[in-house]
C-alpha cells in the first residue's frame, strides 16, 4: 500500500496540455526508447504520446520497435550504449534476462528508466520504473460501483481479461477489494472474455440468457473497454439499456469508450494512463538537476472518467493518439 | 428398415451434440428457452448457432482442403484482412457493396497465394500456409494502422448483427453457403476430384484430373469462406480488430472438421458433418458461459468432451459396437 500513496505523479491529460516550462536539464538531451512493438492500441497509443512529451521537453528521442522480441529490445539498448545517449527509456517485453544488458548500460553511467512493466534484475540496474498500478485501476473502479449503487441491492457480471493473466489478477483484485464489506454488492458471474470486442460481447450476451434476460443483472464490469464495448452491443441486443438498466464500468478510457459515454451507454472508465513518458522524463530531469535519485517506483495515476468528464473532448484529444 | 433409414442421423457427432446440449440443459435449466423479441428469436440455441458461424463456415473450406490431404493455417489471418479491408474502405467513403467484393476478393487471393504454393511450387501445406498465418495478420495490422477501426455503414454491419425470417444474419448466410457448397461438391464430380487427389495425386493426375488447378482452386475457395467470417466477425463488433479477428480460429476449424469425422490423411470428406462439429465445439462454449464454471475450466471441460467424442469415433470404440452387433445378430438367429 505504501507505494500507491506516494507520489502519484500527475500524468495523463493534465501533463499533455500543460505548457508549464521544463528545466533546462532535458533540452538537446539525446534518449533512446525501446518499445515492445505495437500489440495494442493502447501500445501505439504509448508510443505517440512518448515521442509528443520529448518534442515538448526538446529531447531529441530515438526510439526502437522491438517487434515483441527480447533479442531486438537487447540489440537496441546495446546500439543506444554505442551511440552513447544520455538515457534510455525500455519497456521491457519480459521481466527475465536483462541483467547483462542493463549492467553494461550501468558500466557507461546511461540511467536506464522501466516503463509500463517491472523487470527481475537487481534494483541497482535501472533508475526507476514507471507503472501503472493495476489493483488500484479495480478499486477505483469497484469504488465508483460502490458509491453509485449505495445501499441498493446489485448483482455484477464481470468480463475477465485473458484467464491467468496479470492485468486480469490484478483488477479482479481490486474491484473485489473495493466491494468487501458491502454486501449489497455481488459478483454473480464472471468468465474471461480475452481482453476483445467480440469475446466480451459473446460472453455478455451468455451472461444475459444466464441471469433471466439480464433483469438480474445490475452491473457490468469490464477488466478493459474494448470487452466493454462487446458487453454494450449484446445488452442492446437483449432489449436493454446499457448505463441505464445495466450499468457499465471498465478500466484503460480508450477513445471508444468515451463514444459509448456520449450517448450514455457507458458510465464510468478507468485511465490506464499512456503517458509512462511524462513521469520518466520528469523524474530524469530531477535526477540531473538534484543529483539525487529518484523513487524506484513511479505509480502513475488511476483516474476515473464519466460522463460529468466532458467525454466528447477526451474522445477528441485521445483519437489522434493512435488508440 | 426404419431404423436403416434414420442411421445415417445416428452417429457419433449427433449423438455428442444431444449429448453436450443436454448436459447444459441440466446445468442452465433455460437453455433451450428460445423467445420472439426484436423481430428475431432470441436465446442460447440461437447463440450457439450465431457464434458457431465463423468457424462453421472456415469450417467448410476447410473440409475441402483437408480432403485434398492439406490444411490451410492462414484462415484465422484472412479474416483479419478480410474484415481489415471491408472495414477500412467503408470509413474512407467507399459504397460497402464495394468494400465487401473487396475483402472477399482478397480473400480468394490470399487462397490462390495459398495454392499456387501448395500445387506448383509443391511446399508442403503446413508450411505454405503458415506463411500467410503469421504475415497475414501483419497484413491486416498494417492496413487498420494497429488500432481498431470501427464503422457505422448498415450494410457490412447487418452482415455481423442483422436478421433475416428471424434467424441472425450470420446464420442464414452459412446455411445458404452450406447448401450451395454440398450442392456443388456432390452433385458434380468436384467432390470425387477433391477425395482423389487427397488419397493420391500423382494416380489422380494420371488419370486426367488437372490436380494443381484443382487444389488452387480448393484454397481459394477456402479463402473465400474466411473472408465471409472475417466480414461476419467484423460486422458483429462493428469494427475490424486486425489483432484479434480470426485469432486462433484456424485450429477450431481444423479440430470441427475432425469431429466431423474427416481424415487429416485426406479423401473422404463431409462438409455437413464438419459443420456440426463446430456447433459441438459453440455449444461446448456457449454452456460453458451459462452454467457459471470459472474460466480456469473452459479449456479442460473443453478438452474433456473431445477426447470423449474422439474415443467414440476410434476405431476401437467402432470395432467393439461392430462386435456387439455382431453377436446380438448371432444370439439372434441362434433364438
Amino acid at each position: 500500500m505504501k507505494f500507491f500513496t506516494k507520489l502519484a505523479v500527475a500524468a495523463g491529460v493534465a501533463a499533455l496540455l500543460s505548457s508549464a516550462a521544463y528545466a533546462d536539464s532535458l533540452k538537446g538531451k539525446t534518449i533512446g526508447f525501446s518499445q515492445i512493438g505495437s500489440e495494442s492500441g493502447w501500445r501505439a497509443a504509448e508510443t505517440s504520446v512518448t515521442k509528443q512529451q520529448a518534442e515538448k521537453r526538446g529531447i531529441n528521442l530515438k526510439f526502437a520497435d522491438a517487434q515483441q522480441k527480447q533479442e531486438n529490445q537487447i540489440k537496441a539498448i546495446r546500439g543506444f550504449i554505442a551511440q552513447g545517449v544520455d538515457a534510455i527509456l525500455v519497456a521491457p517485453v519480459v521481466s527475465t534476462g536483462w541483467d547483462a544488458v542493463l549492467g553494461e548500460a550501468k558500466d557507461a553511467k546511461i540511467p536506464v528508466i522501466l516503463l509500463d512493466r517491472g523487470v527481475d534484475a537487481p534494483q541497482d540496474l535501472y533508475l526507476t520504473s514507471v507503472a501503472s498500478d493495476q489493483v488500484k485501476e479495480g478499486k477505483v473502479a469497484g469504488d465508483w460501483l460502490v458509491k453509485t449503487v449505495g445501499d441498493k441491492k446489485c448483482n455484477v457480471v464481470e468480463l475477465q481479461g485473458t484467464v491467468g493473466s496479470t492485468p486480469a489478477i490484478n483488477r479482479k483484485k481490486g474491484f473485489e477489494e473495493a466491494i468487501k464489506g458491502h454486501d449489497n454488492i455481488k459478483i454473480v458471474r464472471s468468465q474471461t472474455g480475452d481482453f476483445t470486442r467480440s469475446k466480451g460481447k459473446e460472453v455478455m450476451e451468455g451472461f444475459l440468457k444466464a441471469e433471466d434476460g439480464g433483469k438480474n443483472i445490475c452491473a457490468m464490469y469490464a477488466h478493459n473497454d474494448d470487452m466493454a464495448v462487446g458487453g454494450i452491443q449484446a445488452i442492446k441486443d437483449a432489449g436493454l439499456k446499457p448505463g441505464k438498466d445495466v450499468l457499465v464500468v471498465s478500466v484503460d478510457a480508450v477513445p471508444d469508450i468515451f463514444k459509448a459515454m456520449m450517448t450514455g451507454e457507458a458510465n464510468a472508465t478507468v485511465e490506464l494512463t499512456p503517458n509512462m513518458a511524462g513521469p520518466a522524463f520528469d523524474a530524469l530531469d530531477a535526477y540531473w538537476t538534484s543529483k539525487k535519485a529518484p523513487e524506484k517506483f513511479i505509480i502513475t495515476e488511476s483516474k476515473l472518467y464519466t460522463p460529468n468528464d466532458d467525454p466528447k473532448k477526451v474522445y477528441e484529444e485521445k483519437k489522434g493518439l493512435g488508440y | 428398415m426404419k431404423l436403416k433409414k434414420l442411421s445415417p442421423l445416428v452417429n457419433p457427432q449427433s449423438i455428442a451434440l444431444v449429448v453436450v446440449l443436454l448436459v447444459n440443459w441440466a446445468l442452465f435449466p433455460g437453455f433451450f428457452n428460445v423467445t420472439w423479441q426484436d423481430g428475431r428469436l432470441f436465446g442460447s440455441l440461437i447463440d450457439v448457432l450465431n457464434r458457431g458461424v465463423p468457424v462453421a463456415i472456415l469450417a467448410i473450406g476447410m473440409s475441402a482442403v483437408i480432403a485434398t490431404k492439406g490444411v490451410d493455417l492462414s484462415v484465422g489471418a484472412v479474416m483479419a484482412i478480410s474484415g481489415a479491408v471491408a472495414a477500412t474502405l467503408v470509413t474512407d467513403g467507399y459504397p460497402a457493396s464495394v468494400a465487401v467484393i473487396a475483402a472477399l476478393a482478397i480473400g480468394v487471393l490470399c487462397g490462390v497465394w495459398n495454392g499456387v504454393l501448395v500445387a506448383f511450387l509443391e511446399i508442403q501445406p503446413i508450411i505454405a500456409t503458415l506463411v500467410l498465418m503469421v504475415a497475414g495478420r501483419g497484413i491486416a495490422q498494417l492496413i487498420t494502422a494497429g488500432s481498431i477501426v470501427t464503422f457505422a455503414d448498415p450494410l457490412l454491419i447487418s452482415i455481423g448483427t442483422g436478421s433475416f425470417a428471424g434467424l441472425p444474419m450470420p446464420v442464414v448466410i452459412a446455411i445458404v453457403l452450406l447448401f450451395i457448397s454440398v450442392f456443388v461438391v456432390r452433385s458434380s464430380a468436384v467432390g470425387l476430384f477433391i477425395e482423389s487427389v487427397g488419397v493420391n495425386r500423382a494416380a489422380a493426375s494420371l488419370a486426367g484430373i488437372r490436380s494443381g488447378l484443382l487444389l488452387v482452386a480448393v484454397y481459394g475457395f477456402s479463402g473465400f469462406c474466411a473472408a465471409i467470417s472475417g466480414l461476419i466477425v467484423a460486422g458483429d463488433i462493428k469494427g475490424a480488430d486486425a489483432n484479434n479477428a480470426g485469432l486462433w480460429l484456424e485450429l477450431d476449424a481444423i479440430l470441427a472438421v475432425v469431429i466431423g469425422g474427416t481424415s487429416l490423411l485426406g479423401g473422404r470428406f463431409s462438409i455437413a458433418m464438419s459443420v456440426l462439429g463446430a456447433i459441438i465445439i459453440q455449444a461446448m462454449n456457449t454452456g460453458i458461459l451459462v452454467s457459471g464454471f470459472p474460466p480456469e475450466f473452459n479449456l479442460v471441460v473443453k478438452a474433456g468432451v473431445i477426447i470423449l467424442i474422439f474415443t467414440m469415433q476410434s476405431p476401437l470404440a467402432t470395432r467393439l459396437i461392430e462386435m456387439r452387433k455382431t453377436q446380438r445378430a448371432v444370439a439372434r438367429k441362434a433364438s
